[in-house]
């Protein structure tokens, strides 16, 4: 019997010839990742209750200041502190410090730090985002994370694969981000609780590693453990001159097992939000158009790379934020950071009356820097909006592509960005 | 630290998809290594139970429904349910990074769509952990609970996944003394 790409990386850390579905198996890592909020106790634990003096590889760690750095109160600082003491103290080489990194699940990919075939661990839900890149990727606790630092290996539960096909193209002004809300809306939040989501067919080779990374990054929103996409093309070209090891990629077998297949016609996928209060409240964006908005948001690990800043400019030049609205941008990335600077795009946003932060998760998880009130309404490029989600468990939170949450907050209500932009040039598309 | 075997304890009942940031909203992030005042505010993202934490018991248990404790990793959030005083979360299904969290602590969890779908709030439960029986005084009722695999129950009965670690690195130190 074959295996999928998911099995294949577990049995190789595990040293196996083969695993199925359900195994426990204890498998080596490859890298690992942690942040402001998760390295504290990880580290507290690995020293003070594993007794773990160093970590198993320096070079196959990265730490980012990105959840509440640039600190926003003295308790953040403290734990950005103690994130910076540790990642010191062990010598761990992919340190990104606040102003110099970002947001983890952007910074590793753009650094080349995490490859096809590999099996990768992050103390952070979101890890799952990496699988874009062809390789095995999960959020883990900081227990967990403790462990691994350890002794480099942890316990997993080999899972189940969900086989997601789309076949045909998605159709204009569609986005990746309104596929996979979608596809999470067909499903719903615990459609693929603890198992693996491979995604494949037409519609994904015709899609950039941005918007890959933008459908692997939301599989925990489906309650996944992991989300995975095949090498190909556009994988090696986006690792070409960025990748810091040396990568074997990996296949599913033609007769791998899948628990289920669903296939889907990107042709068939409208515009779409995700309605407050859940990732899976899945409407076609006509059933929502009109809806008044407080705030607009463009960030996060799913939606604010340089390619999604770039649409997003391209809605907003030569407008002007609505009254009443405020657009709060923050790039997932100092590199995209740097890239939107040289190509305008800052200009753009602050001639629109965008307020331009830098680089954080910051709003996304209600932390800083766009934090929302009682009963406001936001329509954010975020992952997950469960009540609270963003601030106030009464504000009101829609999910969307970044070219709608731009059109929205020009008109003040959610929109169609074509109310505002004729036609998205094509080589944004 | 070694479980009990059984607990008793009033029932707190849950909805479905209870979230990471309901359990413990993020702004309380900033105390990640307190677990006593991540107690003071667990659940309090939940509508209509903002104020739960300063009326549980000691021992008291809490039910939840299914895909308990979906988001975030933030291993804060079964922390955060401890340090309220909950001794045990029974739930229809557990989302895996909240499952795996509490295993890990050595916080014990029980996966049961019986007892998830007929406890009502205020229900006087006794567990037996080992047998992984649920019983119900205030109805008259016993569920039983999914059983998990040996190196999770092993996982468990150690006290989770430091004491597992402790084990492997005195382990590695043996073979490498051992080595010279």
């Amino acid at each position: 019997m074959g295996m999928t790409m998911t099995e294949k990386v577990l049995a190789r850390g595990a040293g196996r010839e083969s695993v199925r579905p359900g195994d426990l198996v204890l498998a080596k890592v490859d890298f690992a990742m942690g942040h402001d909020l998760t390295i504290p106790p990880a580290g507290k634990i690995m020293r003070e209750q594993m007794g773990a003096e160093k970590i198993w590889d320096p070079e196959r760690v990265a730490v980012t200041q990105d959840h509440f750095q640039p600190a926003k109160d003295a308790a953040s600082a403290t734990l950005g502190r103690l994130t910076r003491e540790f990642s010191h103290e062990m010598g761990i080489k992919w340190y990104f410090e606040v102003g110099q990194g970002g947001i983890c699940h952007t910074v590793l990919p753009e650094h080349g730090l995490v490859l096809p075939g590999e099996l990768v661990v992050g103390a952070d839900s979101h890890s799952c985002t990496y699988g874009a890149l062809n390789n095995f990727a999960t959020g883990i606790g900081s227990t967990d994370l403790a462990c691994v630092l350890a002794l480099g290996e942890l316990w997993f539960r080999v899972p189940e694969t969900l086989k997601f096909v789309y076949h045909n193209r998605l159709k204009e002004w569609v986005e990746a981000k309104d596929l996979i809300l979608y596809v999470i809306g067909q499903i719903g939040v615990d459609g693929a609780r603890s198992k693996a989501m491979e995604h494949t067919g037409e519609a994904l080779r015709h899609i950039d590693m941005e918007a890959r990374l933008t459908m692997t990054n939301m599989a925990i929103e489906a309650g996944a453990k992991n989300g995975i996409m095949e090498f190909d093309e556009v994988t090696k070209e986006y690792l070409d001159g960025r990748a810091k090891r040396p990568y074997t990629p990996v296949t599913s077998d033609p007769d791998a097992e899948y628990e289920r297949v669903f296939e889907f016609d990107a042709a068939q996928v409208e515009l779409g939000v995700a309605k407050p209060m859940s990732p899976d409240n899945y409407a076609p964006l006509s059933e929502v158009a009109g809806t008044r908005l407080d705030q607009v948001f463009i960030g996060s690990c799913t939606n604010s790379r340089i390619t999604d800043l770039r649409r997003a400019a391209a809605v907003l030049e030569g407008h002007k934020v609505a009254p009443g609205v405020r657009l709060i941008i923050t790039p997932s990335s100092h590199q995209v950071a740097i890239q939107a600077e040289k190509e305008g795009l800052i200009g753009t946003f602050l001639a629109a009356g965008a307020a331009w932060t830098t680089a954080t998760c910051g709003a996304c998880l209600g932390g800083h820097m766009g934090v929302l009130g009682d009963g406001e309404v936001c329509l954010s490029t975020t992952n997950r909006n469960f009540p609270g989600r963003m601030g106030h468990p009464k504000a009101q939170v829609y999910l969307s592509n970044p070219a709608v949450a731009a059109a929205s907050a020009v008109t003040g209500v959610i929109s169609h960005p074509s109310e505002v932009l004729a036609k998205m040039p094509a080589e944004l598309v | 630290m070694t479980l009990p075997k059984v607990l008793r304890g009033r029932a707190w009942r849950f909805g479905d998809n209870i979230d990471t940031d309901q359990i413990i909203p993020a702004k309380y992030a900033i105390y990640s290594l307190d677990e006593k005042e991540l107690g003071k505010h667990a659940m309090e993202g939940v509508p209509g139970r903002e104020t739960w934490a300063s009326q549980v018991g000691q021992g008291d248990i809490l039910v939840g429904g299914s895909n308990f404790g979906c988001g975030s990793s933030r291993e804060i959030a079964p922390v955060a349910i401890r340090g309220a005083g909950i001794s045990l979360v029974v739930a229809d299904s557990f989302a895996r990074i909240f499952f795996r969290n509490a295993i890990n602590m050595g916080y014990p969890i029980l996966q049961s769509p019986p007892a998830s779908e007929a406890i009502e709030d205020g229900d006087e439960l006794e567990v037996d952990l080992e047998q992984g029986i649920i019983r119900n005084f205030t109805k008259g009722d016993e569920y039983r609970s999914d059983s998990f695999p040996p190196f999770m129950n092993e996982l468990l009965r150690m006290g989770g996944l430091v004491p597992w670690v402790r084990k492997q690195l005195e382990e590695r130190r043996r073979t490498a003394s051992a080595r010279g």
